[in-house]
């Protein structure tokens, strides 16, 4: 990376006057040079400082494992990264919205989440009164022609599934293009984190999406402990590398009797529905809650398990894994399923790089990246996971990544459970570090959790920017159903499983 | 297809004894809480200082009460109370008609009230639900899915969520209500035929949860729905598909008070 960058890396508290303010054509440069270079846009967030607007990069470096950031201030507008690197558009869209800065040539300027401006600014997008505007309220991508017609689905969808609205416009069965319209489930997140950590805090993280509780509450107390200047006891990071994997576990087994219930075969979609059951009961027997809330507390852990609980929980993980294994093998041995799964929905390694994709999606995409391996944090510093990644970047492409990740992550869960690290599961911990910067990530079972932290003159959340996988992700299922079908929707959804919350925030 | 069917002959029987025997939980399990004030110190207010939502009202008081309805069911207030005034029990029976049912103190169990003999003869045996997640995290979603999966099996009762609400008997909803989703969820409401039900199922949906007080949300079912009365309120975050199915036969008229109780005596009785 250039030498203006500043280099950091995963947890790494860097004092936030450290962090290079550039002129924002220096700043451009740079981030367009280094994801040319193979770099990747980890993070891109905005936040008000002295009177103006300040942007900030985080780029990912994952072959070496450093970060690097850097800033920029803009006034009401400046030349837009996405117009050279798409990966940056819901960022850019993101910064637009919430503090009315326009990316200037941005091939997709659109509102993202429809949630109130931080800053009395004019609109971005031109809106009379931003606030009265929601999702659907939105200029869509339209393509005339004869025979060519529209399908809208959503926000609210047939099953029990977060609201999304999806817009595809169609010649016959054949998809010219399908436009992804979310913010439905705009809580403000981000908004409530400010002035913590409170007692809210924690809860708030595992909330962020409730399917990835130990994902983004792991990515919030590692934020947390390294702004207190502390490192979690060997024994919590073991007990939390379980509960994050056991979270994989029960996520990949449910998405693959998912994907069997979607071309219609029964018997996994029923059995692999009950299994994951085992793996969430599983984070149950060691904190109470199947999806482990209430497990994680900055400092350690707040359950810990005995020798003779633990051995019996392994001893039950990998029997459960044994008959998901089994069941979700009926489904990949079917030569009639394993069709409807070939050539469906495919994303080249082109496309995945362009768009910045992560976790299963991208790994199913041929690219080798994984938080766990290219940004080690806790127990994973210690014990290595290995990156499952295929190429094909089919709908069977996402399923293969996540069975075999899935049965890695029981070898590691159950290893780490047969032989837990002695001392204790929990410490105190004491003020956070002023006016600083961390950047925590985490792989969660979708991909790259990063979670930044600004801190205050008093230790306080000045800024809090959360980054769910899914923000990268959204897109990709959109051009996965290019040229696709139009009845391969559910099937490609399915595969990527994104989250809504996650992406809204 | 002989490998089929050999899977299913090993895998067995998977649907839980519930509700004719008593349903198994982990021994960690965090159930109702109940709550022994004349264990406080004086003045101590650590159980309510640590709560999340504000879930504990008058702390270190003889009237002190937990409010189901904001309760995380996180564990932390018994965790900062060595005393151990609040203890949660392994009763998976939250669900409530009414929204001042879910203040508790006393170690009794929340049993939701029967519908009317109409609306019963209506539901008792189909009731066919509609689900809007309006700013669900996915976690009461998920539970809701695994309802209806061969463990909990919600359709042996009759119970399913369909994909249109003109097929629907009642609204199942999850989340603060975001206000992006109000108008939605209003849509979705009035698109489901009379009579209705509605289900708040969550510390979001019936009291905004973690997200109460968000400026761009509304504290729930309750309070984005305006004039519309919530028939069933089934706490949790997210609460267990067990609980669900509790409120749920309960308010069928399918649960005698005694039906369906946890074992007694198990691990998670214990403080």
């Amino acid at each position: 990376m250039a030498a203006e960058v500043l280099e950091t890396w995963n947890g790494e508290v860097v004092p936030l006057r450290a962090v290079p303010v550039l002129p924002v054509e220096r700043f451009r440069t740079i981030v367009l040079e280094v994801l040319r270079a193979g770099g990747r846009l980890s993070a891109l967030f905005g936040r008000e400082a002295d009177g103006g607007v300040v942007l900030t990069a985080v780029l990912a470096d994952d072959p070496e494992g450093r970060l690097g950031l850097l800033s920029t201030r803009v006034g009401d507008a400046y030349p837009a990264l996405s117009s050279e690197a798409p990966a940056a558009q819901g960022f850019e869209r993101e910064i637009a919205e919430q503090l009315g800065v326009r990316p200037e040539g941005h091939p997709w300027l659109k509102p993202l989440r429809f949630e109130p401006p931080l800053r009395a600014a004019p609109d971005a997008f031109g809106r009379k009164d931003p606030r009265a505007t929601i999702p659907g309220e939105y200029p869509f991508f339209a393509v005339d022609g004869e025979e060519v017609h529209e399908v809208a689905v959503g926000p609210v969808h047939a099953g029990i599934i977060e609201p999304g609205h999806f817009r595809f416009q169609c010649h016959g069965e054949k998809v010219f293009h399908l436009e992804i319209v979310l913010g439905y489930q705009h809580r403000g997140v981000e908004a409530a984190f400010r002035g913590g950590p409170d007692r809210r805090s924690l809860a708030l993280a595992e909330s962020i999406a409730g399917d990835t509780s130990i994902g983004h509450g792991l990515a919030y107390v590692k934020a947390v402990e390294s702004l207190a200047g502390l490192t979690a006891p060997a024994r919590a990071m073991a007990l939390r590398g379980v509960a994050l994997e056991l979270e994989r576990v029960a996520n990949h087994v449910g998405d693959l009797g998912a994907l069997a219930n979607d071309v219609g075969f029964l018997p996994t979609a029923s059995y692999c529905g009950a299994l994951r059951a085992d793996f969430l009961n599983a984070s149950a027997e060691i904190c109470g809650n199947r999806f482990g809330r209430g497990l994680l507390v900055p400092g350690g852990v707040r359950f810990d398990l005995g020798e003779e609980e633990a051995r019996a929980l392994a001893a039950r993980v990998r029997a459960s894994w044994e008959r998901a294994r089994a069941a979700a093998s009926l489904l990949l041995d079917s030569p009639s399923a394993r069709a409807r799964f070939e050539g469906t929905g495919t994303v080249s390694r082109e496309t995945a790089t362009e768009l910045g994709l992560v976790g299963p999606a991208a790994r199913a995409s041929g690219l080798d990246r994984d938080v766990r391996h290219d940004h080690a944090f806790g127990i994973y510093r210690f014990v290595q996971v290995p990156v499952t990644a295929t190429d094909g970047g089919d709908v069977l492409a996402r399923a293969l990544v996540r069975l075999l990740e899935a049965e890695r992550s029981v070898e590691f869960a159950a290893t780490q459970l047969e032989g837990l690290p002695g001392g204790e599961a929990r410490v105190e911990i004491g003020p956070l570090a002023p006016r600083s910067l961390v950047v925590s990530m985490v792989e969660g079972w979708r991909g790259e959790i990063a979670h930044v932290a600004l801190t205050d003159e008093r230790g306080r959340f000045e800024r809090y920017k959360v980054k769910d996988p899914s923000f990268h992700n959204w897109l990709g299922l959109a051009m996965a159903l290019r040229d696709g079908q139009i009845s391969d929707f559910p099937l490609c959804n399915k595969s990527f499983n994104l989250s809504y919350a996650g992406h809204d925030l | 297809m002989i490998d089929i069917l050999k899977f299913r002959l090993a895998y067995g029987r998977q649907t839980v004894a519930f509700p004719d025997g008593p349903p198994r939980f982990p021994a960690r399990f965090r159930g109702r809480p109940v709550v022994d004030a004349s264990r406080c110190g004086d003045g101590c207010e650590a159980c309510a200082e640590s709560c999340p939502t504000g879930a504990i009202l008058d702390p270190g008081e003889a009237s002190m009460r937990i409010d189901l309805g904001r309760c995380l069911f996180c564990g932390d207030c018994q965790t900062a109370c060595p005393p151990g005034v609040v203890r949660f029990t392994n009763d998976h029976r939250l669900a409530s008609r009414s929204r001042e049912a879910l203040v508790v103190s006393k170690d009794e169990p929340v049993l939701a009230a029967a519908l009317d003999a109409k609306m019963k003869a209506l539901f008792g045996r189909s009731l066919k639900l509609r689900q809007v997640s309006a700013g669900g995290c996915n976690g009461c979603e998920a539970e809701l899915n695994a309802s209806g999966n061969i463990q909990f099996d919600a359709g042996r009762f009759g119970i399913q969520f369909v994909a249109s609400p003109r097929h629907a008997d009642g609204l199942v909803v999850t989340g603060p209500v975001t206000e992006n989703m109000r108008v939605a969820l209003l849509k979705t409401w009035e698109a489901v035929p009379a009579p209705k039900l509605v289900v708040a199922v969550g510390a979001c949906a019936i009291s905004g949860g973690v997200f109460r007080g968000s400026p761009v949300a509304h504290d729930g079912a309750a309070g984005a729905l305006g004039d519309v009365p919530v028939d069933l309120y089934v706490p949790g975050c997210p609460p267990h598909p067990i609980t669900f199915l509790d409120g749920m036969l309960r308010l069928l008229g399918r649960l005698g008070p005694r039906d369906g109780a946890p074992a007694v005596g198990s691990p998670a009785d214990r403080p």
